[in-house]
């Protein structure tokens, strides 16, 4: 047999689909630990539908799992796959239209009966129709092939051996792009381990999978992607949910405060409970509570207790926990609220990524009631971001809203593991017993925080509450003036934070762009790549990223005002782009797109050069 | 100071500067200093009780008390009780609540701290009414109540608070009356004393919007069934007996075959049909502990898996979490 032609590529994004039971979320998730062992720079878009096993091979029920990987930093998931692998029809329909022509299709035959074209509204099969002629297209039997693989096996039926058929799928992959197969039998008999025959199953049909590939005369070549030139350090792949776990364990370590989770199963926030229920050695309490206003409503008091108080949801949860974050306002404790933001409004797309909350948590309260609001930027960066926000949080004592979303929940990337010894001390006091009586509203002079008096502590027994405070000794007062004192001391708290919080980071490389592209939360990624690929057309555009929300970092406005030309993608229908306006009287134009999916880089390289040609 | 070094508290102490801002004759007062009287024998350092309350004319509560305190929001002060008594094992948390708050808008927190038998002590102050909203019906008012929101009477069923409890699988059930001293520090003292969730239903009449709603009981002091654990339940010349098919019925006391009252019964049966008698079914209204059995604590519970994940896998370490089982090195 002669050996087949190697290539090399700079960049592959590669779209495992199927139905919501084939196990696509697994083999993606495989391929990237492959890709990621191997050192390529690499992003993830998991895609899959709220309900846990839609119809079979209906087009609701479609999982699909996209990678993104190169030999050189890459900022996105990719917009448009070079390849994609279809396990069914309703896969091959729903996903044809985000391919380019020329793209490579993989497609499990055996899933294209008749009775599977028709629940996917084929009358004809796409294989045969000629409807797939602009595309490599690759007919492979993936089910009777691996069924075929696992005769023999003892104790597996049937229908265990056709779902095997993933693990093939996997394994035709993985030889097609060069990955290292070790880590994924490991994983195997790790995963399995309780069940040797499904192990034996899973290997041999991901054995299966990469031998046909290697014998096949269909696949003629296979392609190399180099290792990126990423910094040198340690690195693992994670996602936003398990970033923003360790965040928090982080955080309780670095402040020395036990922490305590509160919160109510939702999509796509529960992971988070799930990661910390599962790290109790760590001290950590989580609290699966009987609804959303019971999960903050534990964290206020375990917060009032001297705890790291937090609790994690989605909007639809958020929205519930409003009056209880409005108490914490008022008490001033610290407390951190995670919105994992999903496609709104009411139950909305639970498993889709958009940003459409800000605006609730800044305005979603009764009376003038500031909060911080901190927002992450990548699966990575919410590792920092979920100890930033504690920092503001404890230091400050206020809620802080802590604003991620379905892409980075869910999404993953290659991480340079921080040394611990780096992260930042955020340890704060509680108030000790002094002498004379305890004024618990008496501020710091400079941060405006109060005391942070946890029961226990003789002599400080005070009272708190929702009712307006006397300034300094905290008694109830209705008191009118004290009443326009507080409110506005509130307001100078959290707007005081901008002098502590780092100035926003311009990159304009020239520093003579006409235009800013300003973004925050998920975005970064897109607009990033959007920005790289105008630049290299000799375009001069300028880009920063907010990571604080509220207050704004204090050279915001010198930043907008300093260009001709604002644009502010968003996921939403332009929240941030009312802030700016409203709040620095800039022409900022916004771009927004509201379907259920990261923003693509293509669209914004298309908008920022529509922006910077226009007159 | 007492022989032990420690100060001896009086019920002064637990006063705080604060005014009280009920009305004259509301029978939240006689509530307020029964439970400063009954304090000091409790024992537990003034710093470590905390009294949490929700919305609503109850809730004032912990303002006037010199220890901890926190006046939360409406119907949430079980939540945020189970959270700081988790956090904080080592407090006694207290949780003062009436009935809108505790069986309308909070109904769904007061059932779940009550199975999760988290060790706090909730005081439920029973007006049959809306006060600090100024007279609306609420959620244990009668059928018929007329009230001002109510014009042509209410036509809502009422709860039972104890049957709440009870079905919510409480492990400490009493009822006690404002004005009954003596009762209430009996039910006070023994509910202080269970660990887990205890549920005090404290009859207490509101002189403006539901003035006279107890006095069948509050008034009528011969209306009053004192439950008594390993005593006949009975009162007057009045008892209770079971019939064959379970079903309670009031009979001549002099019949004998009386009902012994055992609260410590792990099935809830009887205490159910105790706390259904009421003063319309039976002419009498029990009061006491109904039911006060053993069960794991939940922040027991939830610390011992910390520490038992601690034994097994060694107190958590930072880096090696951030370093996972799959890395790679780029030099």
């Amino acid at each position: 047999m002669a050996t087949k032609k190697v290539e090399q590529l700079e960049q592959v994004i590669i779209r495992f689909a199927g139905d919501s039971g084939d196990g696509m979320q697994l083999t993606g998730d495989r391929f990237t630990s492959e890709t990621a062992t191997l050192g390529n720079d690499l992003a993830t878009f998991p895609d899959f539908p709220a309900e846990i096993r839609a119809p079979a091979g209906s087009l609701p029920g479609v999982s699909g799992f996209q990678v993104h990987f190169a030999d050189h930093d890459i900022l996105t998931a990719g917009d448009r796959p070079d390849v994609l692998v279809a396990m069914n029809p309703a896969a091959l329909k729903t996903n044809l239209g985000d391919l380019p022509k020329g793209a490579t299709i993989i497609v499990n035959t055996d899933a294209f009966g008749d009775r599977t074209l028709k629940k996917a509204g084929y009358e004809e099969s796409p294989l045969a129709d000629g409807s797939l002629d602009d595309y490599h297209l690759h007919e492979v039997a993936l089910t009777s092939m691996t069924v075929g693989a696992l005769k023999g096996i003892e104790g597996i039926t049937p229908r265990e051996a056709e779902r095997s058929k993933n693990f093939f799928a996997l394994g035709l992959m993985s030889w097609l792009y060069h990955r290292p197969v070790e880590g994924t039998i490991a994983f195997i008999e790790r995963k399995f381990a309780k069940r040797p025959e499904i192990v034996e199953a899973n290997t041999r049909a991901f054995r299966a999978g990469w031998n046909y590939g290697e014998t096949s005369e269909d696949f003629a070549i296979s392609y190399e992607v180099a290792p990126a030139p990423l910094a040198p350090g340690t690195y693992r792949q994670i996602t936003g949910n398990t970033a923003l776990s360790y965040g928090l364990i982080a955080a309780s370590k670095l402040s020395g405060l036990p922490l305590f989770l509160g919160a109510y199963p939702i999509t796509p926030a529960s992971s988070i409970l799930e990661e910390l229920a599962g790290r109790k050695e760590f001290g950590v309490v989580t609290f699966q509570a009987e609804d959303e206003i019971a999960a903050v409503g534990a964290a206020v008091g375990a917060s009032f207790g001297g705890a790291l108080g937090v609790t994690a949801s989605a909007g639809p949860g958020v929205v519930l926990k409003a009056e209880t974050v409005g108490l914490a306002i008022a008490l001033e404790l610290p407390l951190l609220i995670l919105d994992i933001q999903r496609a709104g409004p009411s139950t909305g797309m639970p498993t889709k990524p958009e940003q459409a909350d800000l605006l609730m948590v800044l305005f979603g309260r009764n009376g003038e009631s500031p909060v911080p609001v901190v927002a992450a930027s990548s699966p990575s960066q919410c590792f920092e971001a979920a100890i930033e926000a504690a920092r503001i949080a404890l230091k400050y004592r206020t809620p802080v809203y802590l604003l991620s979303d379905a892409y980075l929940a869910n999404g993953s990337e290659p991480w340079l593991i921080p040394d611990v010894a780096d992260l930042p001390d955020i340890s704060t006091g509680f108030a000790e017993p002094g002498n004379g009586p305890f004024d618990p509203f008496r501020r710091d002079p400079d941060t405006l925080a109060r005391p942070w008096a946890i029961p226990g502590t003789p002599g400080l027994e005070h009272r708190i509450g929702g009712l307006e405070k006397a300034d300094v000794t905290g008694a109830i007062s209705y008191d009118p003036d004290n009443h326009d004192l507080m409110v506005r001391l509130r307001a100078r708290k959290v707007a005081g934070i901008a002098t502590d919080i780092p100035e926003l980071e311009l990159d304009d490389p020239d520093g003579d762009a006409e235009l800013l592209v300003i973004g925050w939360g998920s975005t970064y990624g897109p607009i990033a790549a959007g920005v790289r690929r105008v630049r290299k057309r000799g375009l001069r555009v300028a880009r920063a990223h907010l990571h604080h929300l509220n207050p704004f970092p204090s050279n915001t406005g010198e930043v907008l005002r300093r260009y001709p030309k604002v644009l502010v993608p968003e996921m939403n229908l332009g929240q941030l782009a009312l802030l700016l306006r409203a709040e620095f009287l800039v022409d900022a134009v916004s771009y927004t797109r509201v379907r259920g999916r990261p923003l693509g880089a293509a669209e914004l390289e298309e908008a920022i050069t529509t922006m910077v040609e226009g007159t | 100071m007492s022989g032990n070094g420690l100060v001896q508290l009086t019920a002064k102490d637990f006063k705080s500067d604060q005014e009280v801002r009920w009305c004259p004759g509301c029978g939240d007062y006689a509530i307020l200093a029964g439970v400063q009287s009954f304090l000091p024998e409790l024992g537990v350092p003034r710093e470590n009780l905390v009294f949490v309350s929700g919305i609503g004319c109850a809730a004032r509560f912990p303002y006037y008390m010199e220890t901890y305190g926190m006046h939360s929001i409406h119907g949430r002060a079980p939540a945020i009780a189970t959270g700081l008594a988790t956090a904080r094992p080592d407090l006694s948390v207290w949780v003062v609540t009436g009935d809108g708050d505790a069986l309308s808008i909070g109904g769904n927190h007061l059932i779940h701290a009550l199975r999760r038998n988290v060790d706090i002590t909730i005081l439920l102050f029973n007006n049959r009414i809306y006060g600090l909203t100024k007279g609306q019906y609420s959620p244990t008012s009668e059928l018929g109540k007329v009230t001002k929101s109510t014009p042509l009477g209410s036509v809502d069923q009422p709860f039972h608070p104890l049957s709440i409890a009870i079905g919510a699988e409480a492990t400490f059930v009493a009822r006690a009356i404002d004005t009954d001293k003596q009762g209430s520090l009996e039910v006070l003292r023994a509910a202080a004393q269970h660990r887990g969730a205890a549920f005090v239903e404290v009859l207490q009449n509101c002189n403006i919007y539901n003035d006279g709603a107890f006095d069948t009981v509050r008034e009528e002091k011969d209306n009053r069934l004192y439950l008594r654990a390993g005593e006949e339940v009975r009162w007057g010349d009045k008892g209770v007996r079971m019939r064959p098919d379970g079903t309670l019925e009031i009979v001549d006391a002099s019949v004998g075959g009386l009902l012994r009252h055992d609260p410590l019964r792990d099935d809830p049966g009887l205490a159910f049909a105790l706390a259904r008698l009421t003063w319309e079914s039976a002419g009498a209204v029990p009061l006491g502990v109904f039911r006060s059995v053993s069960r794991p604590v939940y922040e027991d519970l939830v610390h011992e898996q910390v520490r038992t994940s601690v034994e097994q896998r060694g107190e958590g370490d930072l880096a090696t979490l951030l370093h996972g089982a799959d890395t790679w090195s780029i030099s």
